[in-house]
């Protein structure tokens, strides 16, 4: 774990961090859209038992707390006392970071709120 | 004027300002108000005078979400005020961030999704079984086909809607030529007619009476002349309805004048009536048309001299009707027909 967090401190700057939690917010998005209308066209009525939704909320909540993770590692680099606004490449990387903080909690949200109508859902009409 | 000549004197404001200001203040009082009230009247045809189960949770719904709107904006607005009169430095950078994060971020949250799990019970279609009495009802410019019990011994008939209270309705929602929408406000929500498609509207009546729907997708020239009349009866009086309407109509009618110069203007050719020879589909049946509330899909009272001058020219009822005028019709002719229709009982 502390290998982990070391490793993760060590990586350099990156925007991919930053854009992960949207992305598969925007997934899950469709996802859900496709669950619901495959559902309906091909079966004809809602999955009984959703496995597969349930299978893919869980791996985007995964894929997005990961970011977040990440994200809350790179942000509290110890040893760098406030104030971070140089523009020095660890005050980028602690300002990408708290960025890709809020971005993974709205996303996580943003999942959440999305997957509760298809359980709510019990028909196609 | 009081108020205009203190306004005139003390502001130096000009006359012409001050009338304007009277005139609309009086406006405001002496029209708006009186609508607003006026709509909170309207018993027949009101979302907020629900006499059907989904109704009335929707306007439930509504009120919930009215008052937390309101409450929302009411408490953001003390807390800006609170905010812009506080002095600066009266909380740490820490508490700050707490007051954003609790405030700002898990509060919001929180409510947000106890109006979402709140409102999501209702797109839940009410269940429906191959018992339950099944109405078709198809969309076309500009009136309503309504077709009830579909199968042997169905009941075709236009522009209403006559359901049962007390049992559960399935609506077959169709559209013949292009999309409508069909809502009865005080009944269920809205739901859209889509030409080649069926959507089924389950719906459950509670309170008898005389209400009305409309069209609430743009469709033509005539849209806002589209409605129709619900009527939700006791079951028994339902059923006595269904038996009796089924058969042909009054047949002492037909040796009315008005029976032969219907048959010589070809108006069987768009028109039914049954237990005659007009049997076509194209326009509204007619076998029925002595017991409607209404003509035209909801726009004129039904009188004699209304459904004449509606023969002779539809058009200036309706714009862009799909029937055409007979404006070389003698008047006569128009009321004897127009007799013969109202007797269709
Ligand atoms: C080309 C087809 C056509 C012909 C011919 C025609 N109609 Fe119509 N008629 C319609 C259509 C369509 C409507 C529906 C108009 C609307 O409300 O938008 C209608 C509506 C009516 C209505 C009102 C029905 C209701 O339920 O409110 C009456 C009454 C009527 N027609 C009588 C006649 C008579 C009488 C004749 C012959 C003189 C005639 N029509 C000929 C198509 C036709
Ligand atoms: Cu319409």
């Amino acid at each position: 774990m502390r290998r982990l967090v070391e490793r993760i401190r060590r990586l350099s700057v990156s925007l991919w961090t930053l854009i992960v939690p949207p992305t598969v917010w925007a997934g899950h998005f469709l996802f859900s859209y496709l669950w619901a209308a495959l559902n309906c066209a091909k079966a004809g009525r809602f999955a009984t038992f959703p496995t597969l939704y349930v299978a893919g909320t869980v791996l985007a909540l995964l894929l997005i707390a990961a970011a977040g993770a990440i994200a809350t590692v790179q942000a509290n680099t110890p040893g760098d006392p406030p104030p971070h606004e140089q523009s020095t490449d660890l005050d980028r990387l602690r300002f990408l970071a708290v960025a890709t903080q809020l971005l993974a909690v709205l996303s996580a949200i943003g999942v959440v709120f999305t997957a509760t109508p298809v359980a709510f859902l019990t028909d196609c009409r | 004027m009081d108020a205009d000549n203190r306004i005139r004197q003390e502001g130096g404001t000009t006359a012409r300002e001050a009338t304007i200001d009277a005139i609309i203040g009086r406006r405001v009082t002496g029209s708006v108000l009186p609508a607003l009230l006026l709509a909170a009247c309207n018993r027949h045809q009101s979302a907020l005078a629900p006499f059907g189960a989904e109704a009335a949770s929707t306007r439930t719904l509504t009120i919930v979400l009215l008052v937390a709107a309101v409450v929302i904006a009411a408490s953001m607005t003390l807390l800006m005020r609170h905010a812009i009169r506080t002095p600066g430095e009266r909380l740490t950078h820490d508490q700050g961030m707490k007051l954003v994060l609790w405030a700002g971020g898990v509060f919001p949250t929180i409510l947000l999704f106890a109006l979402l799990a709140a409102s999501l019970p209702l797109m839940r279609p009410a269940p429906v079984s191959p018992a339950d009495l099944r109405i078709k009802v198809e969309g076309e410019q500009f009136w309503w086909r309504v077709v009830t019990a579909p199968g042997p011994g169905q009941l075709v008939s236009a522009n209403e809607v006559r359901l049962p209270v007390g049992r559960t309705v399935a609506i077959d929602l169709a559209g013949g030529d292009v999309i409508h929408s069909f809502w009865i406000p005080g009944l269920a929500g809205k739901m859209d007619m889509i030409p080649g498609r069926i959507n089924t509207l389950v719906v459950r009546a509670d309170k008898p009476g005389r209400y009305r729907g409309v069209c609430t997708e743009f469709c033509g020239l005539s849209h806002a002349l589209m409605a129709f009349d619900v009527v939700a009866m006791e079951p028994a009086a339902f059923d006595g309805w269904m038996a009796g309407q089924r058969g042909a109509s009054a047949t002492a009618s037909a040796a009315a004048p008005g029976a032969a110069l219907f048959a010589r203007y070809g108006c069987g050719g768009c028109h039914a009536i049954r237990g005659t020879d007009a049997a076509s589909a194209i326009g509204p049946d007619l076998s029925r048309y002595g017991n409607r509330a209404t003509l035209a899909a909801g726009i004129l009272p039904m009188t004699t001299a209304n459904t004449a001058a509606f023969i002779r020219h539809p058009e200036a009822t309706k714009p862009g009707v799909r029937m055409p005028a007979f404006d070389h019709m003698p008047e006569a002719d128009a009321v004897a027909i127009a007799t013969y229709l109202q007797g269709l009982k």
